[in-house]
This record gives C-alpha cells, structure tokens and sequence, in this order.
C-alpha cells in the first residue's frame, strides 16, 4: 500500500482530528454507498508483481521477434545514459513546474527541447510538447482555424491515417469539414488541385507529411508554396520520424507556418503505443495561438537568469473556457528523454544515424525487388520505410510470415483497401543485414508457396498454408 | 539545491569533432538521397556523453520533486510512485513491444490493459473503461464528443450547453470549449458545495453535461450528489465526473452509483504514475453502459480465451491518439493496482483522508480554514487575514515553504477562496513528516506577524530568487538561438 501508517499512528490522528474511525471520516450519504463486492486483481507482495509481470511479459513474443514494424513507431538505438538520468527521481516524480525557484533544472531542460526542435525543423518558437505526433495535428489544425476563422481544412491522404483519424476525432467536436488530397502515382501527396482548391479561400489549412506514411519525401514545391502564401492558408508540416530530421530538408525551407510531429524516435521506447511525445513548433506569428506550456528565460530580484513557465494567459487554468487548448499535463519526462538523446547523439550522431536508416533500408529495398512476386510499389526518394507489393492479400503474407517469427510490416489493406497487396516496412539502424536476409528468404517462400497453393483444388483467399 | 552558479546551456559547450560513436560511421547522406532534399546544416552541439551526463544531473539537482521531499500540492495527488513499477513497465517483453504488433503475438500485453480495465470499471462503478486517453483533459474532451455524438444519435441536436461549477478544474470549460459547447458557471453555496436549487434552475432541454469533481476541489463531499445527478437526467442530461480527486474515495465509493454517466481517472494521480515534470500521464474514461458503442477506438475486449484490440466500434468517436494507449503506464498502474488489492486501494484513499483531515486542524490553530469541516483528501487554507495583518500573502508562505525544504501547496485555487492555499498530503506521508510541516508553515505564520520582511523576501537558499515573470511575458525569449542569427522569438 505504500502507507506509513502504524496502528498507534492511526490512533493518535483520528483522536486529534475527533472522530472514533477511519469509517466516520469517509461516511456517505445513504443513497451512495458501496454496495457490491469490488472485483480487482488480487493483492500481492512485491516478489509476486514482479513474477506476474514477468509471465505476462512472455506472453508478448512478438516483442523479440525479427520485425520490419514502422508506421508511426520506430524502434532505434537509445544509450543507456538517457534512462540513468531520466530515471533520476528528481525529474521523474516532479510535478509542471510551477514554482519555478525550485524547478531551474526542469525548466532549464524544457527550453533546451524547444531549442532542439526549433534547429531541426527550422521554425522560431515551440512548445513544450503535446500528447503526441496524432494530436500535436489536430491542436495545429485548431490553431490555423482560429487565426483565420476557416472552417475547412485540407489533408493529404499520405498523413499517417491515425494521425488522421485523431484530426477527424477532434474537428467532428467543432463541426470543422476536412478535406482529403489523394496520393499520385509515385506515392506523394498529388497537388494538382492544389492552387485552384486553396483559391477558395476557404481552408484554414493544408496538411502534408514528410516523410509520408509510405516512407516518401513529400513536400510540396515552389508553385505549391505559392499558392499556398498567396491564398493566406497555412501549411501545417507533420514529422511522424523525427529521425529523418537529421538528414532531410527542415521544414521551414518548405514553406510551413506549423510544424507538428512526434519525437519517439529519440530514444523513447515503443512500449506498445505510448507514452511517446509530440511536438509542435511555429513561426513566430503564431506565438499567442500555441498551445501548452512553454518555459521562457527571464531574470530574478538580483538580474540573474533564470526560467519559468511563460504565457500563461493561454492556458486553461488561467483562461478556462477562451484558452488556446484544454491541454494541461503533457508529455515532458518523453521531452526530457529526447533532449538527452539529442544532447548525447548531436549533429555527428544525428547524421550517422540517419545515414544508417538509410543504408538499411535501400538493403531491405534491395533484398525484397530482387525476390520474384515482390516489388516497390512507390518510385519517389524514400527516407526509411518501404511499400512493398506482394500480389497477394497482405494480410495473408503477413500471417505467414508471422509463423515463420516475423513481423512483416503493416498491412496497407487495413487503411487503403487500394494497397490491399502491399506492406509497409521499415528497416532503422538496428535492422541487421541477417535480419533483412532472413526475411528475404521467408517472403520468397511465401511468395512461392502462395502461388502453388492457388493452383491447387481447395485452396481459397481465407487459407494460411504454410 | 546550494549551487547558486550559473547553468549553462547545453548548446553553449561541445566542440565539433567530440561526437560520441554511438553507430557506425556511414556514407554520406547523398549517396542516398538527392541533395536537394538534404538539409544544408544541423546547427546542434556535439558534446562528449561525460559532460552530458554532468549537465543532466546537475539539471536534476535544480530539481524539486516527490524524492526530494514532500509535496502537499492540492488537487494534483503526488504520492509515493513505487519503483518496482518503473521496472516492471521497462521489462523487454513490454518495453520492445511494437504497437502493431499482431494480437496474437501480444496477449500478455493485451492481458494488462485488460485487467486494469476491469478492475477500473468494478472500482468506480462503472459499465466500461477507454484506456485510450492520454491525460484528464484529454479524457474529458473524449467524455463530450461521447455526449455530443450519443445525443446526435437520438436526434437531441439542441443540447449545447455544459454546466459547470466555479470550483471546478480549468480543463472542464476548456474541453467544452473545445467541442463546441457553451460553458455555463455554477456558483457554489455557502458550504462550498454545488446547490442542488442552483442546478435545478439551469437544466433545461439544452443541457448537455453537468461537469462534477466529488469531492470537489475544496476537498468536500458533494453531499447532495444523487438529488444532482437524478434531476439532470431527470431533463435529459449526462452528468460528468472529474476523476482528478477520486483518491478520496476509490474503494470507498463509486461515482458509478452516484449516477455519473461518465468519468475519467489519472493514473498520474491516484494509481502512482510519476508526474515527470507535468507528463506523460494517462486518463482513462469510464462510460455508463448507454454510452459503451461510443467509446474511442481501440477497446481492449476478451473474447473466447483471447485478448483483442477492437477497432470496430460503428458509434465510436473514433480514437483519440496516435495509438492505443500510454500503455506503459497501465503496466505501472496494474502493478499498482496488484500492491493493494480491492482491500488495500480502500484502505490507501482512507488514510489520505485522514492525514488531510490531520494536516487541517493542526493547520487551523495558526491559519484559517474557511470550510472547517470533515474534509476529505485535501483541504483549503486561506491567508486573507493573515494578509490584512502582515502583507504577507499565499504566495509569500509558499516561497517561505521552499526555503525550509517543501514543495508548495496550490495557490489561489479554487479560485473562490482568497488567498488560497490548497494542501493535499496523500497517504503516503508519514505523521512525523506531517508534523514537521505544520511546524514550518507555523514558524513562517509566525515569522511574518513579527518580520513580515523576511518571508517578503523569500526564497532566499534556492538557485534563483522570485523570478520576473511579467518580462518574461513581455519579451518571450522561448528558445537558444545560434550566435550568427539574430531576432528573438
């Protein structure tokens, strides 16, 4: 239970207080009360946690699995020098940092971030972080249709779908419409109707994701950027692998207002979804619009520098129902984790990582064209994901290369029915070349027995044959 | 906390060429890629791990947290967060795990959320838990899209408006806000409670949600709860439960029988996840039975012997994050939930209840408590008189309470108190550290009726003194910014 609390403890506190029982203290009305038997897992000692979990944690085979797992969540290298000082308990069992006389360190770590994810993406401000990359996207949304009272918005079908699917979550509350571009040929965002649809004037917003959900670099360019400025709609830039930052273009050179994304990469576990960490950075116009906390350098009594949480009059606690956003914890101790990575990897770091990424993968881009009844599905520069088509059910490849212990990748088919043939693999610089050679050899099996299979009488579609 | 020299920032050091090999040193990036869509340069320091090392601890130092001392911040629960469950949450088979992994790879996963879901939903009274949220707000913007999607789907399209009381959390407008909503405020009585008369005269046949915190945040039992709840269903409303407080009465009582139709959690309260520093948290929500089909997407289920991740759910808000939930913190929430048991968790919220109840009339010798009655987990204390004696106001006894080695309470909230103070002491706090801080907060109410001066001038032994906060409003300087580029943000 983690309590202190002797029998004689108990004693003396209820005597000082003047009530005769723990009971007296929580009484309810009648009408309330607990009735029924509560049914909780069972209480057990500390030796009994840990053996539970353990079991439990076998139960996960697929977490040692060779996997080719991306979309979202990517699995790299974090030095074990980021969770012995994460783990240091000042920083993990401090609160927001709201006295700041006693929170320099925290505060101090906070700026740092914003500075980081100010340098990668090129923008001027950014804030201490939100949940993550899906809803760093929908509070950008929110806050390019507030600046220019818009009620449409514009988004390429490339944007990871959950992340779009968060984005519809949240305007469906506000009855904001959102609009899709569709992908082109090569696996970018087709902006064709690009210029004549922001003519209109009528979407707050256009969103884009570069790297794309496909792994395409995917940016818009000069005609895109200027139909974008000369129409007043700000384009919203979304980093869902802010690993690619070390290598790719920052966003600020294509033209983007806001910068959202999610920073897992940097040394935050995959931990089946979360807690991971998003972030959105801006230019400076849009300063009073951000949402969340953000530590800002001043002075104290005696001229020295110190940090505190500034502009607060954004914020709900302050502002309750005019504030910029209802965010109030956010995703620091994520934050904290990432500026430390960042701090430990640097440029040099950075850029041999990115440069690992990339090797791996056109490895792995290699290894699979080169097996007969696969191919790339997108031909445009890639950073570290692959569409690979199998010409089969993806669904069915994947189960089969699940029984062979190997996480494949993800099924297009379960977002765009369109690519129900194609997987989407990622490979980062912990993908070994044997790894890659033993999923190569298991996709020509599957490849292989798929089509003997099909041949035979009783085979169907719904049949996993090994 | 003694090293009052400056801090550098971590961009001001590190030299080009002390990289740490961390991986293999590659080819060129244009080998890979055109070089138009290379980034030109990566303006970020290159430091050696010993001296990142040196930079971090040091920033811990500067750091106040719960295992540096106690930390009385009312409403925000910070109790002991046991390590065995950080240690649980980082066992390989769960931290490695991908979230798109299939189901069947991943039961013992699934498994947790599973039984942290049920237990959750017997707990508070509840039909169901959505593990999918990521923090309070973040559940209760979750919570009104649920109301305005199930009354959407009976044709009530008039209901826009979402009652809430002046004690209230600053998320509850904001998330109805946020959905589109009006905000309509309650006053509270002269008990500090939500009057059931006041309510009753603005329901109508536009009520949405009435937003509830039980008990509220002057740590009083919404005695009146079931009259409120009944006469808002009565015209046709939800009733909501901010769950920020439910350390006052998990295994107790049930928001579930007190009529709430909907409610959220914060793990980061009440179940022991770290705060770190203001997230990541997680917040789940719990729906009556009417409103399960709406829940966000995924919802963890059990069916035949198996564990699935459901995603299709036709009435669904739809999902809330990128993926399915904090999920590292539902393994420390379980972990926690396994230290207690149904027994234990009762337990736990009976004795946050009683060092509160302790704290409060120690406190109440030297300080006003203006609600001076049976509290539950926390309490308000005011400084107004002692303001009108001294000058000496709650933020001064706040930064006094620094100086002698504790986290202040919340101040000036809830926002109908003058001159708050808002302690909260949890369960885990021992009587001897209870008493120690009553002896500091008296000696600094003492202090200021001889030598207001000298709490005036506090804090005196942290790093930095009382910061200027109006510039730094005034003139953002929200970011380090290379030598050679100018223009701050």
């Amino acid at each position: 239970m983690y309590t202190p609390h002797t029998e004689r403890d108990i004693a003396q506190m209820l005597q000082t207080v003047g009530v005769d029982s723990l009971d007296a203290l929580l009484r309810v009305p009648d009408a309330v009360k607990l009735r029924e038997k509560l049914e909780v897992v069972p209480a057990l000692p500390e030796t009994g946690i840990v053996s539970r979990f353990e079991e439990l944690a076998r139960m996960n085979p697929g977490a040692s699995c060779i996997s080719f797992l991306g979309a979202g969540s990517y699995r790299h290298y974090a030095p074990p020098a980021i969770s012995a000082l994460a783990m240091r308990g000042e920083f993990l069992t401090a609160y927001t940092p709201y006295q700041a006389e006693v929170s320099q360190g925290y505060l101090q770590a906070i700026y740092e971030w914003q500075t980081y994810i100010c340098l990668l993406t090129g923008m001027d401000i950014a804030n201490a972080s939100v949940y993550d990359g899906a809803t760093a996207l929908a509070e950008a949304a929110i806050m390019a249709l507030n600046e220019n009272g818009r009620q449409k918005i514009l988004v390429s079908r490339a944007i990871h779908p959950n992340y779009r699917a968060v984005l519809k979550t949240y305007c469906d509350g506000l009855d904001v419409t959102i609009e899709e571009l569709p992908v082109a040929e090569d696996g970018t965002t087709d902006l064709g109707e690009l210029a004549s649809l922001t003519a209109t004037k009528e979407y707050a917003c256009v969103a884009l994701q570069s790297p794309n959900f496909f792994g395409v670099i995917d940016t818009p360019g000069s005609a895109g950027q200027a139909a974008l400025k000369e129409s007043g709609t700000v384009l919203v830039a979304v980093i869902a692998e802010a690993m690619s930052l070390g290598a790719l273009q920052p966003p600020s050179q294509w033209g983007a207002g806001i910068v959202t994304g999610e920073a897992q990469s940097f040394g935050v576990p995959v931990a089946y979804g979360g807690p991971y960490v998003g972030f959105i950075a801006a230019t400076k116009e849009h300063l009073r619009r951000i949402p969340g906390r953000l530590a800002g350098k001043t002075v104290d009594s005696n001229g020295k520098e110190g940090y505190v949480l500034t502009l607060q009059a954004r914020e709900q606690h302050i502002r309750r129902e005019r504030a910029t956003s209802n965010i109030c914890t956010n995703q620091a101790h994520c934050a904290l984790i990432a500026t430390i990575y960042l701090a430990l990897v640097g440029k040099t770091g950075l850029r041999d990582v990115a440069a690992a990424n990339l090797q791996r993968t056109r490895e792995l881009a290699a290894a699979v064209e080169s097996i007969d009844g696969c191919s790339l599905k997108f031909s445009a520069p890639n950073f570290n994901e692959i569409v690979v088509c199998v010409h089969q059910p993806a669904r069915h490849a994947l189960a089969k290369l699940e029984q062979r212990g190997i996480l494949g990748g993800v099924d297009l088919g379960r977002y765009y029915p369109e690519y129900d043939n194609c997987i989407l693999m990622a490979a980062t610089e912990m993908t070994t070349s044997r790894d890659i050679q033993t999923l190569a050899k298991a996709l020509h099996e599957v490849v292989h027995v798929h089509t003997s299979t099909r041949s035979g009488p009783a085979a169907s579609d719904e049949t996993v044959n090994v | 906390m003694s090293d009052h020299t400056a801090s550098p920032l971590i961009f001001e050091s590190g030299q080009d060429g002390r990289a740490n090999r961390y991986f293999e040193r590659g080819k060129g990036l244009d080998q890979f890629l055109p070089r138009e869509v290379l980034r030109a340069d990566l303006p970020i320091p290159d430091n050696s791990e010993m001296d990142v090392v040196r930079h971090f601890t040091r920033l811990s130092q500067r750091t106040f947290g719960i295992d540096v001392g106690f930390y009385p911040l009312g409403s925000c629960t910070m109790k002991y967060n046991p390590r065995v469950n950080d240690a649980m949450a980082n066992l390989p088979g769960l931290r490695d795990l991908h979230p798109y992994t299939p189901d069947a790879q991943a039961q013992g996963a699934l498994r947790i959320m599973w039984e942290l879901e049920r237990s959750l939903s017997s707990l508070f009274g509840m039909a169901a838990f959505s593990l999918n949220p990521s923090a309070g707000a973040h559940a209760e913007l979750a919570a009104l899209l649920i109301a305005k999607a199930y009354f959407k789907s009976r044709g009530e399209t008039k209901r826009d408006k979402v009652i809430v009381p002046d004690t209230a959390h600053g998320t509850n407008p904001a998330s109805a806000a946020m959905c589109g909503f009006k905000v309509i405020s309650l006053k509270s009585d002269k008990r500090g409670r939500v009057s059931v008369d006041e309510v009753k005269k603005v329901l109508g046949d536009d009520t949405a949600v009435v937003m509830m915190t039980n008990p509220n945040t002057l740590g009083l039992f919404e005695d009146h709860v079931h009259e409120i709840t009944r006469a808002v269903h009565g015209a046709g409303g939800l009733c909501y439960y901010d769950g920020a407080n439910a350390n006052a009465l998990m295994g107790n009582a049930r928001p579930g029988d007190m009529g709430f139709d909907l409610m959220h959690l914060n793990l980061h309260k009440t179940f022991t996840i770290p705060h770190g520093g203001g997230g990541a948290g997680s917040g789940p929500l719990g729906v009556a039975k009417h409103l399960v089909d709406f829940l966000p997407t995924p919802y963890v289920r059990k069916k035949n012997d198996a564990f699935v991740l459901d995603f299709d759910m036709p009435k669904s808000i739809g999902p809330m994050r990128s993926f399915w939930s904090n999920f590292a913190h539902i393994v420390r929430a379980l972990a926690y939930v396994y230290a207690n048991g149904a027994e234990g968790l009762t337990k736990v919220s009976q004795l946050a209840v009683l060092n509160a109840n302790y704290l409060r009339v120690k406190i109440r010798e030297f300080l006003e408590t203006p609600y001076d009655e049976i509290c539950r987990h926390e309490f308000v204390a005011s400084a107004q008189a002692l303001k009108k004696e001294t000058g000496v106001r709650a933020l001064d006894i706040a930064k006094a309470l620094l100086d002698r080695g504790y986290m202040a309470p919340t101040m000036y909230f809830p926002l109908i108190v003058p001159e708050c103070l808002m302690i909260e002491p949890t369960e885990t706090e021992s009587k001897e550290t209870l008493d120690a801080f009553v002896d500091a907060l008296r000696d600094i109410v003492e202090t200021a009726k001889g030598e207001p001066e000298k709490i005036l001038a506090a804090p005196i032994t942290t790093v930095v003194g009382r910061l200027d906060e109006t510039r730094a409003a005034r003139e953002p300087d929200l970011r380090w910014r290379p030598r050679s580029s100018p223009a701050k943000a």
